[in-house]
């Protein structure tokens, strides 16, 4: 893993054009929102939610009737300390609220409620990695360096119709983190891996669902464009509404792409906002609102500050969890699993755990074959049957029981798929169905078996030949007729070791 | 009396949504006049050695734990609205 030095354009994106003169590096920086998982408002006690009817959750302070005041949530505090620990930032010792002060609809007070000189997240940074050179190949890792978090207030939602705007106020209040990144970035796919790792992680703490479809995630992206080995930032565009991961990853790179074409036309761009559609995958530019960035920022005289100490802090960060790529490492390490199954496995918390589980019951030695019970057969099962993880009968101490039964030579693999559909659906243990269903292998008598595997050395010379002559796979062709005597229940292990035994006296 | 130089009456108003009348204008350029300056007064004192501070008061943390407390009626929150449709206020059309 490199670290990330945003003055040095490591990455070359292909944005390479015809003219070797003109080869151009993106750099992007992310202003992603998080709203915080809580039962109440920011400032206020009354319910947070989302799919509520219009208007039902809101109280005097939401709707800044006269006299209403600010309470700060403590849950909120707690979520974004442990968001700050578990991306690495700096937590202020002391922090207070200020008023960005600005006239428009969603907002009730003509403020909202925000951090603006001292937020309570400093520095920090998000492990991305970048997309390997093959599904099953684990790509670069960088850490894209962060600038802060603050914690702030939503605002509420506007609905545009012919002729007016509808309001609705329930969303507005809810604890909202802003973590910004520094303009580290250099490409769409960049972007992408960022903000995939900072909804893992903010999912992995249960700080937010980042559900991007309810909008508890949202992200807009300042882009600029200049050649590459150039150090200046260019003119740059803030594009909004990126509302799905898969249109941050278009959006930008649409953008990079226009703005290229403008400089190369011999045009200028221009500090816009622009607004991109993912339906169509276009953008346009937002009449630009004059004046729109002085806030006037003020100290907000109603809330006190915030002091974080130390014994605050640790307990939070004795909350936190291991995040997916530590996981990752460490999966690779202890459990010796590849590539293609810890990608799947650690990006669920959930399903890392289950694994774990079901590893550590199964034993030393068995934790791949865990991995790829549960990989390729548990989560199609899941998804066909429209079931969770925590709603399927297959424990993690199924999966362990079968991969034991497996292993010891007991079943067999056909029968162990066949083991495995009766589990998802009776919830009962592999060794149960095995002998319910006689799906094991049979406990074969030595003498019957060894004048099995004679018969089938004697009539089954080209495979012993071959054998002898160092082709080990041929052994394969001489154990069919053994299971075929056997019924198709004779412990593999064994036919294979009698073979072995025969052919070498042979 | 001394006008701060940096005071832009127009701009002001325009930002607080304000119509001034000239008269009015004149009033207030000279009332903010004065409270920037006294700002600039303060802003003489040597404040060497003092910690920054937002509030009077050395008060932190104020909260309260996390738990729902019922709010206002759909009907109590509109109440002051001039226009509403469909539960939810209605307010000329605004695009960002």
């Amino acid at each position: 893993m490199k670290l990330c030095d945003p003055s040095v354009p490591s990455v070359t994106t292909t944005l390479a054009t015809s003219s070797p003169k003109s080869v151009y590096e993106a750099v992007i920086g992310l202003e992603v929102h998080v709203q915080i998982k809580t039962q109440s408002k920011m400032f206020t006690r009354v319910a947070a939610g989302y799919g509520h009817e219009p208007n039902t959750l809101t109280d005097p302070v939401v709707l800044a009737l006269p006299g209403a005041l600010p309470v700060m949530n403590k849950a909120a505090l707690d979520a974004i300390i442990k968001a700050g620990l578990l991306l690495g930032c700096e937590i202020a010792p002391v922090c207070k609220w200020d008023r960005k002060n600005y006239f428009y609809p969603d907002s009730p007070k003509n403020y909202q409620i925000s951090q603006y000189d001292q937020p309570i997240c400093v520095g920090g940074a998000v492990e991305i990695e970048l997309p390997g050179s093959a599904r099953n190949v684990m790509g670069e890792h960088k850490k894209i360096p962060l600038t802060r978090i603050h914690l702030e207030e939503d605002v509420g939602k506007l609905n545009h119709g012919a002729t007016d705007s509808l309001v609705d106020y329930n969303r507005a209040g809810t604890p909202l983190m802003e973590i910004v990144s520094d303009p580290a970035m250099h490409s769409a796919e960049e972007a992408y891996a960022y903000l995939s790792s900072i909804r893992a992680t903010m999912i992995y703490g249960g700080i937010s669902d980042c559900d991007m479809e309810k909008g508890q995630l949202r992200c807009d992206a300042n882009i600029s464009i200049r050649p590459v080995g150039a150090t200046h930032l260019g003119t740059k565009v803030e594009l909004k509404n990126l509302n799905s991961i898969s249109f941050v990853r278009d959006g930008i790179d649409h953008e990079i792409k226009r703005q290229i074409a403008v400089v190369e036309r011999g045009g200028t761009l221009v500090q816009e906002t622009r607004d991109y559609d993912g339906q169509t995958g276009t953008s346009q530019s937002l009449r630009s609102k004059e004046m729109a960035h002085d806030y006037r920022y003020f100290p907000d005289p109603d809330l006190m500050p915030v002091k974080v100490d130390a014994e605050w802090k640790a307990r939070l960060q004795a909350e936190c969890p291991e995040l997916p790529f530590a996981k990752q490492r460490r999966f690779v390490e202890r459990y010796q699993l590849p590539y293609s199954l810890t990608s799947v496995l650690v990006w669920d918390r959930a399903l890392a755990d289950y694994f774990e589980e079901a590893a550590t019951l199964a034993g030393p030695g068995k934790a791949q074959a865990v991995g790829n019970w549960i990989v390729n057969d548990l989560l199609r099962e899941l998804a066909a049957a429209h079931l969770t993880l925590a709603t399927s009968k297959i424990r993690p101490a199924h999966i362990a029981a079968l991969v034991q039964l497996v292993d010891a030579g007991t079943v067999l693999t056909h029968a162990a798929k066949e083991i495995f559909i009766e589990m998802a659906a009776t919830g009962d243990l592999p060794d149960v169905i095995a002998d319910r269903k006689g799906l094991k292998a049979a406990p074969t008598d030595p003498n019957e078996l060894e004048t099995w595997c004679r018969d089938s050395i004697a009539t089954g010379a080209k495979a012993v030949a071959e054998f002898k002559s160092g082709k080990d796979s041929a052994i394969n062709a001489l154990k069919g007729p053994v299971m075929k005597a056997a019924k198709g229940k004779a412990n593999p292990k064994l036919v294979d070791e009698t073979l072995r035994r025969l052919l070498a006296a042979m | 009396m001394s006008s701060a130089p940096q005071l832009d009456i127009d701009h002001i108003a325009k930002l607080a949504r304000l119509a001034l009348t000239p008269a009015e204008k004149a009033t207030f350029a000279q009332q903010l006049g004065e409270v920037l300056h006294h700002i600039e007064q303060l802003s003489k004192v040597d404040v060497t050695g003092v910690e920054p501070t937002a509030h009077a008061s050395p008060v932190f943390n104020v909260w309260q734990a996390d738990v729902a407390q019922p709010g206002l009626s759909v009907a109590d929150a509109l109440r002051n609205a001039p226009a509403q449709r469909d539960h939810m206020i209605a307010v000329p059309k605004v695009v960002e």
